[in-house]
């Protein structure tokens, strides 16, 4: 049997982080009542026009430099039209000619093995970033055949990320994802939770032989998670496979993850290609950005976006991060990507590091393997920690003065962890867990055990 | 040339627009002549223009504040039904008629 080739692209739908809407004044905000969040543009009354708001271009703009992107300095406004109850306009204004960045990458890791102890770094070509509505949200009332729209996500800000199918399977996807969704945050530009939809993520999927050409590829819609976006696109390439291999043909459809199942199902609504009837946007003209070179002499400034001001403000990106992490206190790489990994971990680690004499390279043993197994298990974000840097540094300066063995600071960790507000110092003494330091006293404890169990210890001695 | 039966079918399910007739039929037919003027125009090497304002029609950004919503009521005003504050829709996009049964329609005006 010939070896197959899976390809896997994909298209992410990320929120803006804003406080209004693309187009309109109205508030960004999740879960509101409903319909309360919706200005007479956003649910598309005669008469209304778009303003693009100066904090969604940005957000884009910082996005596409983290991406490695060229921003293009002129760009268009496009309409998609479709029908949905969820889309009052009847289309969404999108880029869809010349979007505001292009050309970019994207590079993350993988663990070769389950250890986590050899990390391989891959890239996948980002090929645009575009600007565009999000649609409102259906409500599908099955029972009474019928549909209830609530349109306060309708004319949200997004950012559409579109990934190059340089993916071959879900544990790729998932990596670079997570990534993309790390950068996000750091940037600000979105929250990019998948729970709350602020990042959605479509996969392009098909597989072929070597050297033949590309097969027909599936679109696969509704993962909600980082997890199930793996789930689904191994799915889909084994179910290609076995269709194939069985003689059968792939559909170019769109297909929709069933979480419960585990698989991939027809999605109805979507059948047969659609004729989107692009059009440029007539009430808005070209986007236009500048950078130091072009700004502008006597243009008021709010009105002008200044690539390269943005430039020379980005925050560290991760990648940065890490080398950092690793630079500064001489962990594994590994270790960085756990670190940052979790949410405020590697905050927690360099305050740790600051309060102890403990070498870091040390101390990292004790908040990856300790600390945050003891999150884990508890369903606990390092912010919850009933353990706070101070505590923990407190209990490792003991182990490091040899107050302590390091099986009593185990011990003391645990007590600890029960958050009773007690000190490492006070649940030593009270468990008596200090080590002895007296080399008389040792001496007489040993003599004493010898001499409690001369049998064992004649026998020992003859060998 | 005119416009198929097909292509009339597949504009109809996208723009929801009714054709209805033959005269209906003639005006399209019509319309996209007098488009078609256009491809008289040597437009080699001529960028597309955006606006006939060109450079003068810059985009106005806006400051990210919230100025708008909060209008619920006013809104569903316009609403033939609602649950609770939703709009309701027919479940999902309801197909139009299939091509054949519009075939005989247009052929029997």
């Amino acid at each position: 049997l010939a070896p197959w080739i899976p390809v896997v692209g994909l298209e992410i739908h990320a929120q803006i982080s804003s406080n209004s809407k693309l187009f309109s004044g109205s508030q960004v905000q999740f879960a509101a009542p409903p319909n309360s969040l919706v200005s007479f543009f956003d649910a598309s009354l005669p008469g209304t026009l778009p303003v693009l708001n100066r904090r969604c271009v940005e957000a884009a703009v910082m996005t596409g430099l983290a991406l490695n992107c060229s921003i293009n300095k002129k760009s268009l406004f496009d309409r998609k039209h479709y029908f949905y109850a969820d889309l009052p306009a009847g289309y969404q204004i999108t880029q869809q000619r010349v979007p505001i960045a292009v050309n970019g990458s994207l590079s993350y890791s993988l663990c070769i093995d389950s250890k986590m102890s050899q990390m391989v770094t891959k890239t996948v070509r980002i090929k645009q970033i575009q600007l565009e509505q999000d649609s409102g949200k259906s409500l599908h009332d099955d029972t009474r055949c019928q549909t209830l729209v609530d349109l306060n996500r309708a004319g949200v800000g997004l950012m559409e990320v579109v990934m190059e199918p340089d993916m071959c399977c879900g544990e790729e996807a998932a990596a670079a994802v997570r990534e993309l969704q790390l950068i996000l945050q750091t940037l600000g530009s979105s929250q990019a939770v998948m729970a709350e939809g602020q990042l959605r993520v479509d996969a392009n999927v098909s597989v072929h032989h070597p050297g033949e050409p590309y097969g027909v590829r599936t679109e696969v819609k509704n993962i909600n998670s980082i997890r199930f976006l793996a789930k689904a696109v191994d799915y889909e390439i084994q179910r290609q496979i076995e269709e194939l291999e069985n003689g059968g043909t792939i559909l170019n459809e769109t297909r929709a993850f069933d979480s419960k199942l585990g698989c991939t199902v027809p999605m109805r609504d979507k059948e047969g290609k659609q004729d989107y009837r692009f059009m440029p946007e007539p009430n808005l003209p070209p986007l236009i950005l500048y950078d130091a070179k072009s700004l502008p002499a006597n243009m008021n400034h709010q009105q002008v976006i200044n690539i390269d001001w943005i430039h020379e403000r980005l925050p560290d990106l991760p990648s940065v991060k890490r080398e950092k992490l690793v630079e500064q206190y001489g962990i594994l790489p590994e270790h960085s990507f756990t670190l940052l990994n979790e949410d405020g971990l590697a905050e927690f680690f360099e305050s740790v590091v600051k309060q102890t004499q403990m070498k870091p390279k040390k101390v990292i043993g004790w908040i990856l393997k300790d600390l945050l197994s003891y999150l884990k298990q508890h369903s606990l974000t390092v912010k919850e920690s009933p353990v706070s840097s101070f505590l923990l540094a407190d209990l490792l300066n003991l182990l490091e003065k040899k107050e302590i063995s390091s099986t009593a600071a185990k011990q003391v960790l645990a007590e600890l962890w029960k958050g009773e507000g007690k000190t490492p110092l006070e649940i030593v003494k009270r468990q008596k867990l200090e080590l002895l330091q007296d080399q008389k006293e040792l001496e007489q404890i040993c003599q004493a055990v010898i001499d409690g169990q001369e049998n064992e210890v004649i026998m020992m001695v003859l060998g | 040339q005119k416009v198929s039966v097909e292509v009339l079918a597949h504009l109809e399910h996208l723009a929801l627009v009714d054709f209805r007739d033959a005269e209906g039929v003639e005006r399209l037919q019509k319309a996209i002549q007098f488009a078609d003027q256009l491809h008289e125009v040597n437009t080699v090497g001529v960028e597309p223009m955006d606006s006939v304002l060109e450079d003068r029609w810059c985009l106005y950004l806006r400051e990210d504040d919230v100025t708008e919503g909060n209008c619920t009521k006013e809104l569903l005003e316009n609403a033939r039904e609602k649950v609770e504050e939703y709009f309701v829709a027919p479940p999902g996009n309801i197909p139009l008629p299939k091509l054949e049964e519009q075939e005989a329609f247009l052929q029997g005006s």
